[in-house]
């Protein structure tokens, strides 16, 4: 009986966690899934957004989520700019070509970082960020539950605009047989530009509620990636539901690993369980 | 029938990377004719069809739609214009419903406001598409599937439709009812080109037919007239 209460710490904030890690992943997974770049840039378009909600917070003095109203178009703009003028035509010369470039602006973009911020940590340390809430015999930050409920409320956004909007239908056309989609009057460059705007998008709210969770450095970028990476492994490329799945068991991985091996070997177990998943399942949970 | 021409290929030749697939063709189609296109595999039939959706560009000659010239224009803006391609292998979207491959038909702008009206239209045709139209694509049948990506071509209101290989590995009973479904779709007002390689059926379908070997047309004209050419009758009658 005392072990399952104890366990039931871990794995509420497994699954929370994994609601924060599926929003980051989201974009990630979107980007690879239609246009079938590996967007290895997009953990440090997370910290941009973390960044910008900074910004907002202690210059301009508003709250970070309330930030996103500004910094979601800024950085779907931002998004739109890149796939349009670099990666749209770089892919037409190779797919190693678009890795590339995703290379260089992360590179860019680090040093950017710590150019203007210091390799200092920073936290968005609003008063809700440090607030804790209690559910039986369980404990846990504020922020954890709200990232979950982004994490529904992203998903579901995500999910009807890709069914119910014209461009959301041309955007899992253009995935599903490109050449098919150009014949339908596609203008695939235009809907791949979209598309990774509406990833860079994701990759701000995404960062905002890093921030709120998490302390970032300019190099955070990475070890997010990676776990996204991981993530959407695990749920299956280029699913909606599959993205979620993941994030939630990669999360599970991470605190149920801390909890039996200690902290210092959570990761470590999160990472050998996404070998595992991809020696039994290579397609992920959710994989086609 | 109107004397003016809706498609005029002019001495076209075209490639696939070094692989020269057009050679000097030219072709022409009147506004309400069905024109064939007659060949054996690798004639340079689809790539003909590619090059007018603008998929592959000239490297010579020119392409005219009323008399506009859209060599060089991109797919996209091809279909805008009023030229749509049901692709060979029907190329239909397997992971969305029949709804949304429909939908997805109505793409370009001059089609999304005729959008409900040409559905209507869609499922007269093939009243089967309405039955099945919440179910994802890749689970109808052969024929299901090309109805569906004739039906999508409609879809985008077309002036003229390039069909390539509509009959292929489908059963008879269902080629019947495609062509009869193309006859339907003429008296619409809509200008048919397509490729085939039944030749039989091609020149009882077309009002005329092109045939083409190894990248060239070497025989036009009417299918009466093509029917009692010696060559013809030869090569593809056995007589």
């Amino acid at each position: 009986m005392t072990i399952l209460a104890d366990l039931s710490m871990p794995i509420v904030m497994g699954i929370l966690l994994g609601g924060l890690y599926a929003v980051i992943a989201l974009g990630l997974s979107l980007v690879f899934g239609v246009v079938k770049e590996i967007n290895i840039a997009h953990g440090d378009l997370v910290i941009l957004g973390s960044y910008f909600g900074y910004v907002a917070m202690t210059i301009i003095g508003i709250d970070p989520i309330l930030s996103l109203i500004i910094g979601g178009p800024l950085l779907f703009g931002f998004g739109f700019v890149i796939q349009k003028y670099l990666l749209n035509r770089a892919f037409k010369i190779s797919m190693d070509a678009t890795l590339i470039i995703a290379f260089g602006i992360s590179i860019i973009l680090q040093n950017t970082y710590q150019l203007i911020w210091t390799p200092f940590p920073r936290g968005l340390t609003t008063s809700y960020a440090l607030k804790s809430f209690s559910a039986g015999p369980i404990r846990f930050p504020l922020v954890y539950l709200l990232n979950f409920i982004v994490a529904i409320v992203v998903m579901l956004f995500l999910r009807e605009f890709l069914r119910r909007t014209y461009l959301g239908i041309a955007i899992r056309a253009a995935a599903q047989d490109r050449k098919a989609a150009h014949l339908m009057g596609i203008n695939t460059d235009r809907v791949y530009s979209f598309t990774f705007a509406i990833a860079v998008a994701m990759a701000a709210i995404a960062g905002v509620f890093l921030g709120l969770t998490f302390p970032f450095t300019p190099i955070s970028g990475l070890p997010f990636l990676i776990i996204a990476l991981g993530v959407i492994v695990l749920g299956g490329l280029g699913s909606i539901a599959g993205t979620f799945v993941g994030g939630i068991a990669f999360g599970l991985a991470q605190t149920l690993g801390g909890y039996f091996f200690g902290v210092a070997a959570q990761m470590l177990v999160a990472y050998v369980m996404v070998l595992v998943v991809l020696a039994v399942i290579p397609r992920g949970i959710f994989g086609r | 029938m109107p004397k003016e021409t809706l498609l005029e290929v002019n001495h076209i030749d075209a490639f696939h990377g070094s692989f020269q697939a057009l050679w000097d063709v030219s072709l022409s189609v009147k506004p309400g004719e069905i024109v064939a296109i007659i060949g054996a595999n690798g004639s340079g039939k689809s790539t003909l069809l590619d090059t007018i959706s603008g998929l592959v560009h000239p490297a010579k000659g020119s392409i005219e739609f009323e008399g506009k010239n859209i060599s060089t224009l991109e797919p996209f803006k091809i279909v805008d214009l009023g030229i749509s391609q049901t692709p060979e292998g029907r190329r239909i979207f397997p992971d969305l419903t029949v709804f949304e491959n429909l939908k997805i038909g109505s793409y370009n702008r001059r089609a999304r406001s005729e959008r409900a009206h040409n559905l209507q239209k869609v499922y007269q045709l093939f009243p089967l598409l309405e039955e099945r139209k919440t179910q994802l694509a890749k689970t109808l049948s052969g024929g299901e599937q090309q109805m569906l990506a004739l039906g999508r071509g409609l879809m985008s209101n077309p002036k003229l439709m390039l069909l390539d290989e509509i009959s292929l590995g489908l059963a008879p009973l269902l080629v019947n009812e495609l062509y009869r479904a193309l006859k339907e779709i003429r008296e619409r007002g809509i200008t048919i080109l397509f490729v085939e390689q039944n030749v039989r059926r091609s020149l009882i379908e077309a009002d005329k037919a092109y045939i083409m070997e190894a990248g060239r047309v070497v025989l036009s004209g009417n299918v009466e007239d093509l029917r009692e050419e010696e060559k013809v009758k030869k090569a593809y009658f056995g007589a």
